[in-house]
């Protein structure tokens, strides 16, 4: 009886501390690789999912040749840009989002909540009406979603009182600062070529991705999201109050400036490329927590696969629903927030 | 062993501790009474090395604590706050194993020990069933429990616990100072504020009173706690009378002030 017991307890608490939420992250995974292949298919040239593997192996090994070149560049040229993109877009957002929601202990922060994307607007709409290219419309907006973010966090860190709500209420300020500045300079743009083009980038979109900004957006990406993948454990410890924090050995103001730094660079690497693709760091965490609870030990991995996916799938319909493309802020917009209400009304025990 | 000596605190002008020296042994229970405002978690919070401006020394087994640093403080010792709600809902095993983020590397995750190390904890407050419960959704003094968890987890001697009763029941309040006493018999060191000074005199080793930012009086409960020192910090009539061998407090109505 007693050893019967004993291996009981001995799976529930395995079955718990393990498994359950490794089984749900590889389904995830599975489900990106789905959502991944059927990238490469849809769209306005279609390519049968034998042809596509056909065409991805034969850079490895060698494949008798049953395609045609067109298909090749599609794949190469046009796609696999897009959907790595994307994928990493989505990812840094969801990752960005969830971490912000633990150093505030907010649910509603989302990855714009320090100003990082209307500085990141203010800064691609400059370069435009300067009439510059698009390499340095991505490089002025990952440089000014920086700037505004260094200074919210000044302006949060030396002002007296509750940190925490300092920066809030700094990030609140600074991001309506910046958006003025967005709404000047659309005001002076020229309205025929600049004003649409400013228009159509803080409306987000990825038709435009090439391989150069992969490579341009993958070094800051990697830079921010290791860090958070090294100390998302951590991010409980802050969620208890700084006291508590610090009394189990977690310096939380360092931690704080550590994940805050890791989130806004990996949050403007991603605007300065994308555009404005809101609700994708509100929605995702909150699905997150709804499918593995709050832990971000599994927490962070699980936002990491799911922001992919979801941002794959939303542009797949970008790309496929109508003639023109929809630009993919309007259609994240279209999609979070209906299923964030869903989620608020389906409300379970571990949100809030 | 904890030794404090000539400690004093002020936010700006505003001086909260004066002077204080006191040391307290290793293995006793010791509470810490004084009105609402006195400095108790002001003591506590310079005790733990948050407070970081205070003048005067605070030395933990010969070691000045400002000499620590954060995780070498986490491992002698540890914090059991009054019960906090925090903003996202985590599972009790989940809460108790972040005591052991002092082990746990920069850039790691705890262990397979780790959460055996939770467990143990667990089973030492008796809550090893609530491992999987939900921590927001438990009662006032489920979650004491499972604070209390987390600092066995955390494996410091020194147990510093912020009015662990405050929000209790009666049968929960007699139920968390049991467990409090057994961990003090188990050799761990426990400081408690409390704002019941029955429950201190009942349960503590060691009962030391504040009043005005300094220390009125220290020793055991019995001799400590007097007619007229709860009748200086409180500020209210009462009278004690001793019924099977305890002594007891009786609060006197009518005439509140002094």
């Amino acid at each position: 009886m007693l050893s019967y017991e004993f291996v009981e307890n001995m799976k529930q608490k395995k079955s718990m501390k393990m498994n359950r939420p490794l089984i749900k992250l590889f389904v995830l995974t599975i489900i990106l690789s789905i959502v991944l292949t059927c990238s490469f298919c849809f769209g306005r040239y279609h390519i049968g999912v034998l042809d596509l593997f056909k065409i991805l192996f034969s850079r490895v090994i060698h494949m008798d040749k049953t395609w045609t070149d067109q298909m090749e560049a599609v794949v190469f040229n046009i796609r696999l840009p897009r959907i790595i993109l994307s994928c990493m877009v989505g990812s840094c957002l969801a990752v960005a989002g969830v971490s912000y929601q633990g150093v505030f202990q907010n649910p509603m922060a989302s990855p714009d909540f320090l100003g990082a994307t209307s500085g990141a607007a203010f800064g691609a709409a400059l370069a435009i009406l300067l009439g510059l290219s698009s390499a340095m419309i991505s490089a002025y907006a990952f440089l000014f979603s920086i700037i505004t973010v260094g200074l919210v966090y000044l302006i949060g860190r030396y002002s007296p009182g509750n940190p925490v709500i300092n920066l809030i209420l700094a990030g609140i300020m600074v991001s309506s600062l910046f958006t003025a500045g967005t709404s000047f300079i659309k005001l002076v743009a020229d309205p025929m070529n600049e004003l649409p083009s400013i228009t159509y980038w803080l409306m987000g979109s990825f038709s435009g991705a090439k391989r150069h900004e992969i490579t341009f957006v993958a070094i800051p990406m990697l830079l921010g999201m290791i860090p958070l993948m090294g100390v998302r454990w951590r991010l409980n410890l802050l969620a208890m109050g700084d006291e508590a924090c610090e009394s189990m050995g977690v310096n939380a103001n360092q931690m704080r400036l550590v994940v805050i730094l890791a989130s806004t660079i990996i949050t403007a690497a991603s605007v300065s490329v994308s555009g404005m693709i809101g609700w994708v760091g509100l929605v995702i965490p909150h699905l997150c927590r709804k499918v593995i609870g709050n832990d971000y030990k599994y927490l962070m991995p699980t936002c990491m696969v799911t922001g992919a996916i979801f941002m794959l799938g939303v542009d797949n319909i970008s790309r496929n629903l109508l003639e023109t493309e929809i630009p993919i802020g309007i259609l994240t917009a279209f999609i979070g927030a209906p299923f964030f209400i869903y989620l608020i009304f389906r409300k379970e025990s571990r949100l809030s | 062993m904890i030794e404090v000596n000539q400690l004093s605190f002020s936010y700006g002008n505003h001086a909260v501790l004066k002077n204080l020296s006191f040391s307290v042994e290793a293995g006793k229970l010791i509470s810490v009474l004084g009105p609402n405002g006195v400095g108790k978690s002001t003591l506590f919070r310079c005790l733990l090395g948050l407070n970081k401006t205070y003048k005067g020394t605070i030395q933990i087994n010969g070691a000045d604590i400002k000499t620590l640093t954060t995780r070498k403080m986490a491992e002698t010792m540890a914090y059991i706050p009054q019960s906090h709600v925090s903003t996202f809902n985590y599972s009790v095993v989940e809460m108790v194993v972040m005591g052991t983020a002092h082990r746990v590397s920069k850039f790691s995750t705890p262990s397979v020990q780790d959460y055996e190390k939770a467990y143990d904890a667990l089973e030492q407050m008796s809550m090893r069933d609530y491992a999987q419960r939900y921590f927001n959704m438990l009662s006032g003094g489920e979650q004491q429990m499972v604070l209390i968890a987390r600092a066995l987890a955390q494996q410091a001697k020194i147990l510093l616990m912020d009015e662990p009763t405050s929000n209790l029941d009666f049968g929960n309040q007699l139920r968390v100072m049991e467990k409090i006493k057994m961990l003090a018999e188990r050799g761990y060191t426990v400081i408690q504020s409390s704002h019941n000074p029955q429950q201190a005199m009942m349960f503590s080793d060691e009962v030391m009173a504040m009043y005005a930012g300094e220390i009125t009086a220290k020793g055991a409960p019995n001799e400590v706690v007097t007619k007229r020192l709860l009748e200086t910090l409180y500020q209210t009539h009462v009278e004690i009378l001793e019924v099977k061998g305890e002594q007891l407090i009786l609060p006197l109505w009518g005439r509140r002030r002094v």
